[in-house]
């Protein structure tokens, strides 16, 4: 696809849009960094969600207005954010035996690729310049109830990002469960990849043969 | 009579002598305590192990301290950060080692190491490249990875107060690691806004009670990590 391709499926702030209607009221939420960061902006009016950054925050409120800023008031992105009334401060322990232990009910992560068996490959590239970063990452998909990814279907040399197996080092084995892209909504089954949901106007077709691995019909 | 107090950064480190393991509170700039590193980097100290999630931004603090080639060896989650070039350039350089740890392994590392928990089993990791060559067991079911303590011999920390018994409080999200790195490091040093008497603060707003802080030093207008690198500032 050329640069000046017109765009196809879901922008980003909708694909944002589209997570945060399946999110239900009252849901504790770590977002990870990058477009996961924009779901926030999306929450159906009446719905509570409850933001947890893993830097030690619960009741993350969005970024500050200039007289309010705080450069020790921060997110994991390390952008300045608020605490909104009823936010709490935790040191770092506390702060993973949330999402070790269970506790958040939901993550969403971008990622490089994600397996049909639910692998989640989102932290490196394995090349050997690179300098390796992990973060919370592996913590969060090893203890999260639910484990979302929004990410564009295919990367911009246009391969898959939806594989039949991760070729990046893995940050996770069997975690993700639903993946947004700007094409589909689609869930990890014990079968593989299965369809949920079509953006308006892009036919089944054209996303299978954007899908790395078998995409099947619910 | 207990007094924690220290006259200043310079003898708050006056004994972290060479190849020391010193723990280095704070996540991205929130908490980084960069009034004790730049002491650090003064004390002259050299093969240190540093212990931190980040490697420090611009050349200043953590960064500055990389950049005097004092590190031997950095013990992090997180080595990439905007404006940080001095980590990845001596990283390619062979000139520093480099134990990734995933952030909430190295949170509960730290917090064992100050609660005499010599290793323990974590979720996190499991079937990825940092699994590799460590011990595995099944619990009900699911796997984990036995992990190992983390101690130092001293941790540099920010905190908001203290009072002269050592008790601390915090400013925001800038708690990050410092209260488990003063439990688990031998020397424990916290650099604060105002030093108070006791009873100044509530006992029940303590968040590191002072039997696991051994140093308090007043700095009374910390420098910001950002506005530092903003201005381009270097350290020395």
């Amino acid at each position: 696809m050329s640069d000046d391709a017109p765009q196809i499926g879901w922008s980003r702030d909708e694909m944002a849009r589209r997570v945060a209607l399946d999110i239900p009221s009252g849901s504790y939420v770590n977002l990870g960094i990058g477009i996961p960061e924009l779901v926030a902006k999306f929450v159906p009016e009446g719905r509570t969600l409850i933001y947890h950054t893993e830097n030690g925050l619960l009741g993350m409120g969005p970024s500050p207005k200039p007289e309010a800023a705080d450069p020790e008031l921060i997110n994991a992105g390390k952008r300045q954010v608020t605490a909104l009334p009823g936010a709490a401060y935790f040191h770092h322990a506390d702060s993973f035996a949330m999402i070790r232990g269970g506790h958040l009910d939901l993550c969403v992560l971008g990622a490089m690729q994600v397996a049909r068996s639910g692998d989640l490959a989102n932290w490196s590239t394995g090349e050997p310049d690179a300098i390796p970063a992990v973060g919370g990452a592996m913590d969060l998909v090893a203890g999260v109830k639910s484990v979302y990814v929004i990410t564009q279907h295919c990367t911009k040399t246009g391969e898959p990002k939806l594989v039949d197996r991760c070729t990046y080092p893995l940050t996770g084995r069997s975690v993700v469960n639903r993946v947004y892209t700007e094409l589909a909504v689609i869930d990890i089954t014990s079968k593989g990849f299965e369809l949920v949901e079509l953006c308006p106007g892009v036919e089944f077709e054209y996303v299978r043969e954007r899908t790395g691995a078998p995409l099947l019909r619910r | 009579m207990i007094d924690k107090r220290v006259q200043g950064p310079s003898e708050a480190v006056a004994d972290i002598h060479d190849g020391a393991t010193v723990m280095i509170g704070g996540f991205g700039e929130a908490g980084s305590p960069i009034e004790l590193i730049h002491a650090l980097i003064d004390r002259g100290s050299k093969g240190l192990t540093v212990i931190s999630n980040n490697t420090g931004s611009g050349q200043v603090g953590l960064a500055a301290l990389l950049k005097a080639e004092r590190v031997a060896k950095v013990i992090c989650s997180f080595p990439r950060t905007a404006n940080s070039t001095v980590f990845p350039d001596l990283y390619r350089r062979g000139k520093v080692e480099l134990e990734l740890v995933p952030q909430g392994t190295l949170a509960e590392r730290i917090r064992a190491g100050g609660a005499g928990i010599p290793a323990f089993y974590t979720p996190a990791a499991v079937g990825t490249p940092l699994a590799e060559g460590k011990e595995s067991r099944t619990f009900d079911g699911k796997e984990y990875l036995l992990e190992r303590w983390l101690r130092a011999d001293f941790a540099l920390i920010k905190g908001r107060s203290a009072d002269t018994h050592g008790n601390v409080v915090y400013h925001k999200t800038a708690r990050n690691f410092g209260p488990i790195m003063a439990m688990a490091a031998r020397v424990a040093i916290v650099q604060v806004r105002s030093v108070v008497q006791p009873g100044a603060i509530d006992p029940e707003v303590v968040v590191t009670p002072g039997i696991f802080v051994d140093r308090v030093v007043e700095v009374r207008e910390p420098r910001h990590e950002s506005e530092l690198v903003a201005a381009g500032a270097t350290y020395p």
